[in-house]
Parts: C-alpha cells; sequence; structure tokens
C-alpha cells in the first residue's frame, strides 16, 4: 500500500501547464519551480520584470478593539508606528527570542490589520496566535480565499499602470492602496512590496479572481519582456538581496537580531511583547552568532547545512543559504558565525562534500538596485 | 535529438556512454537529465588517472536549485575530461550530447556496455517513469 499526501494547490495551478511550468512539492504544496530556466527568469525580474503566483503564503485577519494592542505584544517590531495604509515587515518570536514566523502586516483599518505569513508556517502561526490572543480580537485565518500575485522589477510599475485605475506613483514603499480595480478586476490590494531586491508590487485579491488577474497582467506586460517566474528565481532573487527565508536564515533556533534584522526588534517598546526579555538580553550581552554573507573564492557551491571552518579547521558555523548567484556570477552564501568570525575579509573554509574550500566573509547584500 | 544518439548506449542514471576507439568511451548526460537538472552552474568532474565504478560516484553536478551526484555507468580509467565545463557548464544544457560530455574513460570491463539500455529502451525507461 501506498501512502499518497495529498499536495495543495494555488487557485492559479490550472494555468501553470499553459505556460510550462515545471511544478515540484515545495512544503507540501505544488508549486511552479521555473517556467523556462531559473536563469532567464531571475534576469528578466533583475532586467525588466516578473510574474510570480505566491498564493500559498497565508492570510490572517486581525479586528477588534484591541487588534492594535495585541499585535504589539504579538510581534516585535512597533505595530503602533503603522497608518492606515501602510505595511510592515515583522517577526514573532518565542520567548527565548527563536523565531515562530516573519511576515508583513498590513493597517487596513484603525482595529482591522491582515498579516500575511509564510505557507509552510500557516498552522503553526495561526495556532500561536490563537493561543496568545489578549483582549477583544477576531481572528480570522483567509489564506484559502486569498490569492497573491507579486510583480517585480524595474518595469513593474510601467506594466501595472497600463492597467490599474489607482495612481501607483502615490504607493510608497511598504504602503498600499486597499481597493484597486485593474481593467475591470475589483477590490485588489496593491502593495508596494516584494521579495527579489527589486520595485514592484505584490497584489492580493479573491482566490477566484487570481487567474484572470495573472493572465491580464501578463498580456499587458509582454511587450516589456514581462514573464511567468518560479519560486526558484524567487528564491536566487531574494537570496541576493539578502532576505530571510524562514527555515533557513530564521528558525525556531534563529533569533532575529542575529539574523541581522533587528531593525523590526524595538526592545523599546513601553509595554511587553513576546521575546523581549530574551531578546533584550541578546542586545545588552552581544550576539555569539550573527548571520555574514560570504564568497566561496575556491571552487565549489555553499549550500544550506555545509559546514563552515576556521582556517584550522574548527567549526565555526553553517551556510544558511547559498547558491551560483546568477546576477553577480559568483558562489555565494549566507552563513551564520560565530561572531569571532563574522568580520567583513575573514578567511573561512566551507566543507563542500569531503573537500574544503577557500570562502571570505564580505558585505551584504550581494545585490543593491542602482 | 541529434542522428548520432542512436549509438549511444543508456544508464537509469540517464548518462549517456558513447564507444570511441577500442574500449575508450565518452560518457555524458541525456537531454532529459540536463531538462530536469535546469540550469547547470558547476560540474565537479573526477580526475584523470582516477578509476571510476560503475554506478557509483564519480562526481557531482549542480543547477541553480540542487546538487546531484553523477554516477558512472561503467567502470574504468579516467583518461580525459571536459575542461571546458569549469569556465562553461551551461555547455551541458546547450549541447547535452556533443560539447557538454563529461569524461573519457578507458573500460577495465567492456562487458558492462552490454548491460546499459539502447536509445528504443532508454526512451520506453524515461516515459515509464513520466506516468
Amino acid at each position: 500500500m501506498s501512502i499518497k499526501t495529498t499536495l495543495q494547490r494555488t487557485p492559479l495551478f490550472a494555468t501553470y501547464e499553459k505556460y510550462g511550468a515545471k511544478v515540484i512539492d515545495f512544503g507540501g504544496w505544488e508549486l511552479p519551480v521555473q517556467f523556462s530556466s531559473i536563469l532567464e527568469e531571475h534576469e528578466a525580474v533583475r532586467k525588466e520584470a516578473g510574474l510570480f503566483d505566491v498564493s500559498h503564503m497565508g492570510e490572517v485577519l486581525v479586528e477588534g478593539k484591541d487588534a492594535e494592542r495585541y499585535l504589539n505584544y504579538l510581534l516585535t517590531n512597533d505595530v503602533t508606528k503603522l497608518k492606515v495604509n501602510q505595511a510592515q515587515y515583522t517577526v514573532m518570536c518565542y520567548p527565548d527570542g527563536g523565531t515562530v514566523d516573519d511576515l508583513i502586516v498590513y493597517k487596513l483599518e484603525n482595529e482591522k490589520f491582515l498579516l500575511v505569513i509564510n505557507a509552510s508556517n500557516i498552522v503553526k502561526d495561526y495556532d500561536w496566535m490563537t493561543q496568545h490572543v489578549r483582549g477583544e480580537v477576531k481572528l480570522q485565518n483567509i489564506s484559502k480565499d486569498v490569492a497573491q500575485i507579486a510583480i517585480q522589477g524595474p518595469k513593474a510599475e510601467a506594466i501595472l499602470q497600463k492597467v490599474a485605475d489607482t495612481d501607483l506613483e502615490d504607493i510608497g514603499f511598504f504602503h498600499f492602496a486597499p481597493n484597486v480595480n485593474v481593467d475591470g478586476i475589483t477590490e485588489i490590494l496593491v502593495s508596494r512590496t516584494g521579495y527579489t531586491g527589486e520595485d514592484g508590487f505584490e497584489l492580493y485579491l479573491a482566490a477566484d479572481k487570481g487567474e484572470a488577474l495573472w493572465n491580464k497582467l501578463l498580456d499587458a506586460g509582454k511587450v516589456d519582456g514581462l514573464r511567468p517566474c518560479g519560486l526558484g528565481a524567487r528564491d536566487t532573487l531574494r537570496f541576493e538581496a539578502r532576505l530571510a527565508l524562514y527555515g533557513q536564515e530564521l528558525t525556531s533556533n534563529i533569533s532575529p537580531l542575529e539574523a541581522g534584522i533587528g531593525f523590526v526588534v524595538k526592545t523599546n517598546k513601553e509595554r511587553d511583547f513576546i521575546g523581549k526579555e530574551a531578546l533584550t538580553k541578546q542586545k545588552e550581552e552581544g550576539l555569539k552568532r550573527k548571520l555574514v554573507g560570504i564568497e566561496v573564492t575556491g571552487r565549489g557551491i555553499p549550500r544550506h547545512g555545509y559546514k563552515v571552518l576556521s582556517p584550522s579547521g574548527e567549526e565555526v558555523g553553517y551556510i544558511t543559504s547559498g547558491t551560483q548567484s546568477p546576477s553577480l556570477k559568483k558562489s555565494l552564501g549566507l552563513a551564520l558565525l560565530s561572531v569571532e568570525y563574522a568580520e567583513v575579509g575573514t578567511e573561512l573554509k566551507v566543507e563542500v562534500r569531503k573537500k574544503k574550500v577557500d570562502a571570505v566573509v564580505i558585505k551584504t547584500p550581494f545585490y543593491k538596485r542602482g | 535529438m541529434t542522428a548520432t544518439t542512436a549509438n549511444l548506449r543508456y544508464s537509469k542514471e540517464h548518462e549517456w556512454v558513447l564507444q570511441l576507439e577500442g574500449n575508450r568511451v565518452r560518457i555524458g548526460i541525456t537531454d532529459y537529465a540536463q531538462k530536469s537538472l535546469g540550469d547547470i552552474v558547476f560540474v565537479e568532474n573526477p580526475e584523470v588517472g582516477d578509476e571510476v565504478t560503475a554506478n557509483e560516484s564519480m562526481g557531482t553536478i549542480e543547477s541553480v536549485k540542487a546538487v546531484s551526484e553523477l554516477f558512472s555507468p561503467v567502470s574504468g580509467a579516467v583518461i580525459s575530461i571536459n575542461e571546458e565545463l569549469e569556465d562553461a557548464p551551461e555547455t551541458i544544457n546547450e549541447q547535452p550530447y556533443d560539447k557538454g560530455w563529461l569524461v573519457e574513460v578507458e573500460l577495465s570491463n567492456p562487458e558492462e556496455l552490454e548491460g546499459l539500455l539502447n536509445e528504443e529502451e532508454y526512451e520506453a525507461f524515461i516515459n515509464e517513469g513520466e506516468e
């Protein structure tokens, strides 16, 4: 007898085949890793634009009189700084400072927020959120009802503007328009956010309208070089921009401070929040580990889990993510290292299978848009 | 497929073997393999003089996304490696049966060739896996 697990699909699954997608099992989801080639898709996003189906991401609505206060207890960043139609990158932590998930909070109304969480963490996060409810708050997991499409790249705005009824110039970075009409498709939340290191937008709408929007955007952007992109390119793009991937740069065992996203940890928030004590302590005592960029100068590509060694052979950390960088044409990795080895210029070795290959700590992000 | 692929032998690990003069063979990966791997960015071949063994690892091949082991379809001594792949591993994607070859081996057990698949059998094998 064989046990078959049913893979989850996004509302756009049916369109993948039409565009030649290679579909893989990605943490229980049947998702396109690529449509043509990861390298071509990567380059399209850096030079023109790419379209991503990211409907597997989770969405949770948080409403109620105490919504803001609750979120400020649950999350490390300061939700009170948000104005309506503004978004914020943040994390939720365990009491020991380890990370439950990283997410984006959208302030829809004064007492209504939308949280966008990682697909692989939906159940865990929702449980965690429910367990820690304080005051008058209503939570709603609407992940299955929402499609999310990202359009990313230097031409993203021009392409989207052709079909959107809202002036996109008015939407600043980490701001959004809650109700945009894209060529007859209504009620789309359009935010200037993304996971590629390029300018671009993420669009949220009712699941059943996702396919129509996808097709419309691809049509509109065809002449500009807009291409459908898979998760392979999404990963290399976010990696070069040093954007964390939960499960690699952030885990229950890695704090946001260690991962180098201390800007989302506001230990000076007046009231208590989950993880405050541990994170404050980490800040005061100094970190023992730090996430850094490394370049492998020898022959080999660093991959998730590979050991990093000091020149004398002592284990000093491990690779969280690594690849042959498509934009920089270099063998690069992100590594969580003992702080003594985290300074730029430090020479190290990476254990690539049986060989110890030369590497050096370099500045991040590896790629910054011009 | 090019006309030349008809005289190749194939392994179930998606390598092809071309018999050269005497007991020398050239080894590469199939078109199916390069397509499955996607953009190839790194190849770690054995070195000239290394002994390789049929069905055992002789190196690795990496795409942007993943690391895969290269299994030698035959046993013998490596007599030549395709050095161009060091700077241009994408050649394997572009020309898997020609310029994208991997290594040449002097067979120690030429009878192993008989155990490999012919083109028809290999295609049937791939189609089976696709179902």
